[in-house]
């Protein structure tokens, strides 16, 4: 791949300063154009910085829109790309400050450390965050895209690419933590001639952007990913569930996949072998069941997105009743990597049967809400206090919530856990598909609970009775708790009817929906005590009106 | 040449043919699985969540009408677990919305009520969430009271599959769901309905009435006609 | 010795699972030989008394008052039963929980009224917001669901309760 599309071509010029042609920049300036910094106008920032650039004369300055940089909560994200220096909250008027800078740099200089936040990460599946215009098909292949396809299509057979998988050690990312080699070999080994790829999109954690940053800032690697899944599973379409929600990151993917289709990474023939797959996007209807891979199925097929039970599993009745591969986004995106480095590298990293890097969306009560990503190992304290910079305005830390809707709150003395699938399940939560979001004691954990069962009994599709009215009469239950209302007997009705639903519920949604409530029981019973037997909220959330207690 | 499998359901040998369900080899055998959605003749979905049984080796519970028996399964379908489980679901139906036995018309001919006796469930713990639905009476013959749905649908299967109208489908979702004809407007200005009224034979409760009938006069016909016209179906290659 | 002292109650309920009470026809003599009547509207007690072995409580808990009498019954009551499906569910009575007390007084006492349209405050006790099941507001001893109950169950319920044996409701259903 030496001839860039002309399409990518064009739409490079309009962010680039059209000087830079041939020869590699002196000075590059990365602004962060992914949803967050979009959002606090980083765009306004580009082109200022672009116009700047321009009358000043700097015509071996290049002036790129990248994908996440990572720290959101310091957005707009500037970063001089050969010294490492960043503009954190940058505003229009920060722009000069910029081109000074941009003028300082020497073509002797280097990165310099960036600082804990960054310095303690390990990218793999964001490697390309923040480095790469994610509308730029060039810039993905000039750090090494597609040569993992490449190599895959013209030296490998099937069976090596899931040995190579499976020698990994990469689970699903998704949050199950289901072996991924081993996923891709039972869709390789299923019965059917029609096979497919789905990449599962559908990111519906409160709290959760893993997703969405990827899919923003490097949509090229999902669709290398998936092309690899596919040639290593007999595949020849594929579908990207996304949810409409994500405007940004499904214009991207489109046009990520025009340009790959243009240049021969998707369609027919790929890279000049035999090899066929394409991809189409769907799009989610706001579904957060629609995450679950055979409601996902089913929404893709066009009918009520609603689960079914399983088995049969989607690897071997999945799409049309076909063989369905579905992973998620962040899976595809350490595919590329370990075909490119090695299973060993791969499996070199992380802990115990925990291999590789996890993205994490840092959210809630920490001074750095970001996107992060850790080996896997890592101490929940070196997340939330190395990397994340602590909690904000020096609060004592509280809990973590790990897992979304699903998960599970770890309290403070779990801090030195070192995070992997099997630590989180122990102590009753669960990895999730990365979202971590961060509490002080301003939170109620009785009000938390309540919050996630809220959202599990608005998100449950009606489909099968525990779920529809169980999640619903837990609210109840919880809510009578936070007004100061409940007795012991209510307590006692509320882990019954959690372990009913747990047990009896038909998908993920259902079995997982009270997590939230035994973690809270299991580490904060105390505080669901001071609100039943004392009518008082210890962290003062919840308003509990002293009437009731006479009668 | 289909393949035969054996296995045990609660201790008692038994076979069942590949591709067979555990409910179906159940039912054969006289082994008594509780279920509402299920009905024979109509496919099946694993909703209703009563027919949960335990596999051995398996640590999920499994919905015995959509798992399919395999050479040596070890199935319990009744303990003092399930027991528990299958109450407190019916318990979740009866408190969902507003089932007054006392003034149905299915009043003793109620497969909810009937299951109720049968797990000798003799109140409810949880509170009655009593939300406010519809009724829809614009139909010439029939009417659906939403306060006694339990959500089975029954009648969307078998309007789609038997009768091959599909009038009814569902929308909204959580306790929102109900069932509905025609992309929700009234019963009686559809225009797919037949009027055949199979969605009110299988109706489970008495949620699918015909009209004029009085307190517990809503006695469901037998319904032997479902297996034989899904036999029908099939044969005419649909 | 004396003998058990039974009572009933008949809260918001409309008296049919007294009348079925009263279907046990003869077997009424033999609970009757072994126990004294001492409170119900079957007979003429003012006030509900001290020291009550079994008590039946028809009806759900409406208003204020029904409230207040079960407070009383359940404090002065060693076993009580919850009688019928309106004690038990709150069933017909509790057929306006979805509509709300305001809506349904003004539709009973203004809208479809045509002669001096008022909604009545004096005498009546006040509804309360929603009508519950018994065991939503004191603990309950024994459930005998039915709308009504049969005479044999409870016959039977009664027969085991004063024989100090727990109460058999083996084909007790909701409705009839």
């Amino acid at each position: 791949m030496s001839e860039m599309p002309s399409a990518a071509r064009s739409i490079r010029r309009r962010v680039s300063t059209e000087e830079i042609a041939e020869q590699p920049p002196r000075a590059s300036a990365y602004v962060c154009e992914a949803a967050s910094c979009m959002s606090a106008q980083a765009h306004d920032i580009t082109v200022r910085l672009g116009e700047r650039a321009a009358e000043a004369g700097l015509t071996d300055v290049l002036i790129k829109r990248v994908g996440c940089l990572g720290l959101c909560a310091a957005g707009p994200l500037v970063e001089i790309a050969e010294t490492a220096q960043l503009f954190e909250r940058v505003k229009p008027d920060d722009v000069e400050g910029i081109i000074k800078a941009l003028k300082k740099v020497k073509s002797t200089d280097t990165r310099q450390p960036q600082g804990p936040f960054f310095e303690k990460q390990l990218r793999v599946a964001t490697e390309n965050l923040g480095r790469i215009d994610p509308e730029s098909l060039d810039d993905f292949v000039g750090r090494g895209g597609y040569e993992a396809l490449k190599r895959v299509l013209s030296e490998m057979t099937s069976t090596d690419v899931r040995e190579e998988i499976t020698r990994s050690g990469l689970r699903g990312r998704g949050g199950a933590g289901y072996p991924t080699g081993l996923k891709w070999t039972t869709v390789a080994k299923a019965q059917g001639a029609q096979k497919y790829v789905i990449c599962n999109a559908d990111e519906g954690d409160p709290g959760a952007f893993m997703d969405r940053s990827v899919l923003e800032s490097d949509p090229f690697s999902i669709l290398e990913g998936m092309a690899i899944a596919a040639f290593a599973v007999h595949a020849s379409e594929g579908y990207i569930y996304c949810r409409a929600e994500y405007p940004l990151a499904v214009s991207r993917l489109r046009l990520a996949i025009r340009l790959a289709q243009r240049a021969g990474f998707l369609g027919a023939g790929i890279a000049d072998t035999s090899f066929n797959f394409d991809v189409q996007i769907r799009l989610g209807a706001g579904a957060f069941v629609c995450g679950e891979e055979t409601a996902l199925i089913a929404s893709v097929e066009g009918r009520r997105g609603t689960p079914r039970p399983r088995p049969p599993y989607p690897a071997v009745q999945g799409l049309w009743d076909c063989p369905t591969l579905i992973n998620n986004v962040e899976t595809f995106a350490n595919v590329g990597a370990i075909l490119r480095k090695g299973s060993e590298w791969y499996a070199g990293i992380g802990v115990g049967k925990s291999k590789g890097t996890k993205v994490f969306a840092l959210a809630g009560r920490i001074v750095n809400t970001g996107l992060v990503e850790v080996p896997m190992g890592m101490t929940l304290r070196e997340i939330v206090y190395d990397i994340g910079g602590g909690l904000i305005d020096g609060r004592p830390f509280k809990a973590v919530q790990t897992g979304g809707p699903s998960g599970g709150c770890i309290p403070a003395q779990l801090l030195d856990m070192a995070v992997s699938y099997e630590s989180l399940i122990e102590v009753g939560s669960f990895m999730g598909s990365g979202g971590l979001i961060v509490m002080d004691d301003t939170s109620c954990m009785v009000d938390v609970a309540k919050y996630f069962q809220d959202f599990c009994r608005e998100e449950s599709c009606g489909k099968c009775v525990p779920c529809r009215v169980g999640t619903t009469q837990l609210y109840m239950l919880l809510d009578l708790i936070t007004r100061g209302e409940a007795t012991l007997d209510d307590l006692a009705q509320l882990e019954r009817l959690a372990g009913i639903v747990q047990k009896t519920a038909l998908c993920g949604l259902g079995q997982g929906a009270p997590n939230p409530i035994f973690s809270t029981l299991r580490y904060f019973r105390d505080e669901y005590l001071a609100h039943i037997v004392d009518k008082v909220c210890p962290a003062g959330v919840c308003t509990i009106t002293p009437a009731e207690v006479t009668a | 040449m289909t393949t035969v499998f054996t296995l045990q359901i609660d201790g008692r040998d038994v076979a069942g043919s590949e591709g067979q369900t555990v409910m179906e080899v159940a039912e054969e055998n006289g082994i008594d699985i509780p279920g509402l959605c299920h009905l024979e003749g109509i496919h099946d979905r694993g909703a209703c969540r009563l027919c949960m049984v335990e596999i051995a080796g398996t640590p999920k519970l499994a919905a015995a009408c959509m798992t399919t028996i395999v050479e040596g399964m070890d199935v319990t379908a009744h303990s003092e677990r399930l027991l528990e489980y299958r109450r407190a679901i019916t318990e979740m139906m009866f408190v969902e919305r507003n089932h007054v036995c006392a003034v149905c018309v299915a009043n003793n001919h109620c497969e909810l009520q009937d299951m109720a006796a049968d797990l000798e469930l003799t109140h409810f713990d949880l509170p009655r969430i009593s939300p406010k639905v519809d009724i829809d009476a614009s139909h010439r013959l029939f009417a659906i009271d939403h306060n006694r749905c339990i959500l089975c649908l029954r009648c969307v299967r078998v309007c789609d599959e038997i009768e091959g109208a599909h009038t009814w489908d569902v929308m909204n979702r959580g306790l929102d769901t109900r069932v509905q004809t025609d992309m929700g407007i009234p019963w009686g200005d559809s225009t797919t309905c037949t009027s055949c009224g199979k969605c009110v034979q299988v109706c489970p409760t008495g949620a699918l009435f015909e009209k004029g009938r009085a307190v517990a006069s809503g006695s469901k016909r037998q319904r032997p006609f479902l297996p034989w016209l899904k036999v029908v179906k099939e044969e005419r290659g649909q | 010795m004396s003998k058990p002292r039974v009572a009933t109650v008949w809260l918001d309920g409309c008296s049919g699972c007294h009348m079925s009470l009263i279907d046990m026809d003869e077997r009424l003599l033999d609970i009757f030989e072994r126990a004294d009547l001492v409170y119900g509207p079957l007979v003429d007690f003012k006030e509900f008394p001290e020291n009550v072995d079994v008590c039946l409580v028809e009806g759900a808990v409406s208003s204020e008052d029904d409230l207040h009498k079960i407070k009383l019954v359940r404090e002065r009551t060693k076993t009580l039963v919850s009688f019928g499906d309106c004690a038990v569910t709150s069933n017909v009575p509790g057929m306006r929980n979805p509509i709300g007390v305001a809506p349904l007084l003004d539709r009973a006492y203004l809208e479809n009224v045509t002669l001096n349209p008022q909604i009545p405050s004096d005498v009546v006790p006040k509804l309360l917001p929603t009508s519950t099941p018994v065991h939503r507001v004191v603990k309950v001893d024994v459930f005998l669901p039915g709308c009504p109950p049969s005479a044999d169950l409870i016959y039977t319920l009664l027969d085991d309760l004063l024989a100090g044996r727990v109460p058999d409701v083996t084909g007790a259903r909701f409705g009839r």
